[in-house]
């Protein structure tokens, strides 16, 4: 009924052209069918996880009864957790100091900034290991949290400029009137932050918060260089699962780390959705 | 209008030392630091002394190294192509979506991003590891994209076996292509989405079929986008470590593989930082072209 309905797809309709949905949906299978599958069979009762065998929770039970798993996971929210906040609150002075002033030296800087963004990871992950190795040995047997400091520092060093890039993006629509008529009313530099120049970033400080955390779960290879032995997290932590053996385990773990990162994310999208219609509104 | 850092001093140091100083700090020096160890030996087993010799560039120029470079550049350059190839019709798609269905294709395209890149290595593994889920994804892959299948010399279905799947050169580049594919599509669809439809019309309108109005009008027009999606795939890709590592065999090694291997099994640091600056100046190299065919497109324009 629907499809007689329906008129021939006009000359600039691409979406409605069956060869280019066949690409879409053979690319968005592409992407996602290997992490259903992964997600899948985390529930399958079965150790060569290959045969759907049944339904089972056991593997999740495992996984959540697998110290080192746990504390690997731990591990990766709390660096993840105070990356975020380093990477905001630098990348929150970066933008404004990027958008706000004119200095000698300000092109080079932003040439610096931009370097985090561009260099190879695998380069930054062995300045990284040499820097912390020789330069500034971080001190080994530290009381947790502090024993993730390294790992910490060089997630925040990739992070920020991250950040830095969405606020100033988020700047660019500023009203610099509004700042002038606050410090006309009396309000002083910092009051003037506080109260109008931050209320204005803040989807970008959210979006910012988010890709920060994002990256910092995410990173595998710059972690890979920092990490001592008793500072594992997660990605290598099933790395080093994964050299040994593929166990329904590992999807278990998995499929709970991808879970959490679209909760979060999908929390983070509305925030700033809801904070940009309050800002419309008003 | 931006103010001089002059007019407020206090402020401008509040804002300008943290992140100045942690730049500096914590990326400028440890990159300084292996910039000046690959003009270093190595005098003892922990000892590296700054000779500034050239012999790590030198060492570096040999066969054995200079083809792993070609072969990172060649592998990256096939990703790029086949992200291309495949995400330009996807982007076209979107761009041509209505509203409702553009923004939840979107979200879909980015959803990947947010998916640790180790379980999505993992996953693919897992899916390309046993005969079962192999057939599976080469079913669709076939039907949508068997111009990939042929280009590497593979036959249609059934004849597949999981240890040609994995741990070798297709392996990777598949896995580049899976990590690397949202990459492309975005930008590529920004640039198209912008685009000024009526001259599509006009040249649908003058008899100009779909596939020249593609070569002849939109592709030129969508060149800047098309380019930032080629050098945002192509430079992670040239530097990838976890791919060739989870899915390469002992053939398809990286550069980023050679360089980990110098500073943790051979311990040869001063190499491995030669290596991995030759590798950061290729990245340069790559942006700075990049730049380029930005600044002629908008001459154009």
């Amino acid at each position: 009924m629907a499809r007689e309905k329906r008129e021939k797809p006009g000359p600039l309709e691409y979406w409605r052209q069956w060869p280019l949905r066949v690409m879409v949906g053979g690319t968005l299978a592409f992407l996602y069918l290997p992490l259903i599958i992964l997600m899948a069979f985390s529930f399958n009762d079965s150790r060569r996880n290959i045969v759907w065998q049944g339904f089972t929770l056991d593997y999740y039970a495992k996984a959540l009864n697998n110290d080192s798993l746990i504390e690997a996971f731990t591990n990766s929210l709390t660096i993840a957790f105070f990356c975020t906040i380093f990477s905001v609150v630098l990348g929150a002075l970066a933008a404004v100091l990027l958008w706000r002033f004119k200095f000698p030296g300000k092109t080079p800087l932003e040439g610096a900034m931009a370097l985090p963004i561009v260099v190879p990871e695998i380069c930054m992950g062995v300045a990284m290991l040499v820097f912390f190795a020789r330069v500034f040995p971080w001190p080994t047997g530290l009381a947790w949290p502090l024993n993730l400091g390294a790992i910490i520092i060089a997630h925040t060093s990739f992070a920020f400029p991250f950040v830095a890039t969405v606020v100033r993006a988020r700047l660019a629509s500023f009203n610099r009137e509004l700042e002038e008529a606050a410090k006309d009313l009396g309000a002083g530099e910092w009051r003037t932050f506080i109260d109008v120049l931050v209320p204005h970033m803040q989807p970008g400080l959210i979006a910012g918060a988010l890709l920060a955390f994002t990256l910092s779960l995410d990173d595998f290879v710059i972690t890979f260089f920092t990490a001592g032995p008793d500072t594992i997290t997660f990605p290598v932590k099933v790395y080093s699962m994964l050299r040994f053996s593929v166990t329904p385990e590992v999807n278990a773990a998995s499929t709970i780390l991808i879970v959490v990162t679209v909760v979060i994310t999908a929390i983070g999208l509305h925030m700033q959705g809801a904070g940009e219609a309050k800002k419309e509104k008003s | 209008m931006e103010q001089t850092w002059r007019q407020a001093k206090a402020a401008f140091a509040a804002v300008a030392i943290p992140p100045v100083a942690w730049l500096l700090l914590f990326f400028l020096i440890p990159m300084a630091v292996i910039w000046a160890y690959s003009f270093g030996e190595n005098t003892g087993p922990v000892t590296i002394d700054l000779t500034g010799t050239f012999a790590n560039y030198m060492r570096a120029l040999e066969p054995l190294y200079l083809g792993i470079f070609g072969k990172s550049l060649v592998v990256a350059g096939v990703t790029t192509l086949l992200c291309l190839i495949v995400g330009f019709p996807v982007a076209l798609a979107i761009a041509f979506a209505s509203p409702r269905t553009k923004a939840w294709l979107l979200l879909l395209i980015m959803l990947p991003f947010w998916t640790n890149l180790l379980i999505r290595t993992y996953a693919l593994i897992a899916v390309l590891r046993e005969n079962g889920y192999v057939n599976f994804t080469l079913e669709w892959f076939w039907n949508n994209a068997s111009g990939l299948m042929t280009m590497v010399g593979l036959q249609p279905l059934g004849d597949f076996t999981p240890a040609t799947l994995l741990y070798n050169n297709f392996a990777v580049v598949l896995g580049l292509v899976y990590v690397h594919l949202p990459f492309m599509v975005l930008p590529l669809y920004s640039a198209l989405d912008r685009m000024d439809r009526s001259v599509m019309e006009a040249s649908l309108d003058l008899g100009a079929g779909h596939w020249r109005t593609m070569l002849l009008v939109v592709v030129p027009l969508a060149a800047p986008g098309i380019a930032s999606g080629i050098l945002i795939t192509f430079i992670p890709a040239l530097g990838a470590y976890l791919t060739p590592d989870l899915l390469g065999g002992t053939d398809s090694q990286m550069i980023a593989n050679v360089i980990e291997r110098q500073f943790k099994k051979a311990n040869d640091w001063p190499f491995g930082a030669a290596l991995s600056f030759l590798l950061m100046y290729l990245t340069f190299f790559a942006i700075a072209a990049q730049a380029m065919v930005q600044k002629r497109a908008e001459r154009r324009g």
